[in-house]
């Protein structure tokens, strides 16, 4: 089964729910087996499966709440905007504390959840993310860079609260 | 504030996303501000902090099985299923010709007892049973000559409790024999010779066979030079078997 636990883990960030995220990679794998004649040879097979794996949550009842309760993108922000010199960052790593990062993440809106861990976890290039996401290229710029400021203003008021 | 141009492409050149020329630029302008490169410095920590904790999440190993139930190579699965159904009708054809085999053998030698058993009858209940009525074998042997392609010998029944009545022609299965009635006691006893070569028989009768179950007489058949006899009646078996015995001792 290829990409098998990385699409768990991918569905569990999505879904929030370990039932939930097994239903859904069943259901990417049905849908990829059922329709392997659409992947055309020699393109992206990771863009692919994931690209299936998330229209089956968009479509799904959590994904559809999700998608409804998601502020508008900033997208129509054509530049992105450069981090904050604030460096939450620092002050997490002395800490060390994953924890926070796991739930500053659960925290952000699915689409930019979404983009950074196809990005940082899955490592995938703006390519293929842009391919997953159905979304373009400049698009997958700006909700990185507004992810990776939203992330980073989550975390650092957790670290005021705490 | 001279920064702040690479700055915002900061993340797009940590993410490996920038052009080659300007990563090479990047670089460079990295290796010399102090900083962009703290700044670089806590980012890449963070893409590795994101990066670990992002990995949170593993399928259980009953899941990962039942994915892999699910997601079973078909080849195999069909290859299975093809022996299976390969085996299965393997056994069918067996088990069909063996039956087939059985019930046709024991179908043809049935229905050969049950002709005897039925010529047997009617000539029994017939006005006239015997075309030649004669206890004498010298009488009844020569009368079958040019009648029957064959010839037989009659056995000698003087000391014996049977009593010969007569003969008549009859026909099996399209083929003509020689059918003899004896007496013993009360009871009628028929014995049918015929050719073995040209009466088709079962195999099942190229053994010496004893009277079916569900036919009401008792009766016994063998091949011996070159003719089937056929000993049938309501007597006893035991009366059936000494006529049997004194036909294949004159054989």
């Amino acid at each position: 089964m290829p990409h098998f636990e990385r699409l768990y883990n991918f569905a569990c960030w999505l879904t929030h729910d370990r039932q939930e995220a097994e239903d859904l990679v069943q259901e990417t794998y049905a849908k990829a087996l059922k329709g392997f004649s659409s992947f055309q040879p020699g393109t992206n097979f990771r863009a692919w499966i994931y690209k299936i794996l998330r229209n089956a949550f968009l479509t799904s009842r959590t994904g559809l709440k999700a998608a409804a309760t998601v502020p508008l993108d900033l997208e129509d922000e054509e530049e992105a905007l450069p981090a904050v010199n604030e460096t939450p960052e620092s002050i997490l790593l002395r800490r060390s504390d994953g924890q926070l990062v796991q739930q500053a993440l659960e925290q952000l809106p699915v689409a930019y959840r979404e983009v950074l861990l196809l990005c940082e976890v899955e490592e995938m290039s703006y390519q293929e993310i842009s391919t997953t996401l159905a979304i373009p290229m400049g698009t997958v710029m700006s909700r990185l860079s507004r992810a990776r400021k939203s992330l980073g203003e989550s975390l650092r008021l957790q670290f005021q609260k705490g | 504030m001279v920064c702040e141009s690479w700055k915002t492409k900061l993340d797009t050149y940590l993410d490996g996303e920038l052009p080659d020329e300007e990563m090479r630029s990047f670089d460079a302008h990295v290796r010399g501000c102090p900083s962009c490169s703290a700044d670089a410095l806590t980012r890449v920590q963070m893409k590795r902090a994101i990066q670990v904790a992002g990995k949170r999440y593993a399928p259980s190993a009953e899941f990962r099985q039942r994915m892999q139930q699910k997601l079973a190579p078909k080849p195999q699965r069909s290859f299975g299923l093809g022996w299976m159904f390969v085996a299965a009708a393997g056994v069918i054809l067996v088990v069909g010709t063996l039956t087939s085999a059985y019930l046709g053998t024991r179908f043809g030698r049935d229905q050969v007892f049950s002709e005897i058993a039925d010529l047997h009858v009617a000539v029994l209940a017939s006005s006239s049973p015997v075309d030649v009525i004669s206890t004498d074998r010298h009488t009844v042997k020569p009368w079958f000559q040019g009648k029957i392609p064959f010839a037989f010998n009659l056995p000698e029944l003087q000391n014996s409790e049977f009593t010969l009545l007569g003969g008549r022609m009859t026909y099996l299965d399209q083929t003509p024999g020689a059918h003899l009635i004896y007496d013993v006691g009360k009871h009628h006893i028929s014995v049918f010779v015929f050719q073995e070569r040209s009466f088709k028989l079962p195999a099942s009768l190229s053994e010496n066979s004893n009277s079916p179950r569900n036919l009401p007489f008792n009766m016994e058949t063998w091949s011996q030079g070159g003719l089937r006899y056929f000993v049938i009646g309501d007597a006893s078996a035991a009366d059936i078997d000494s006529l049997a015995k004194l036909f294949k001792a004159a054989a």
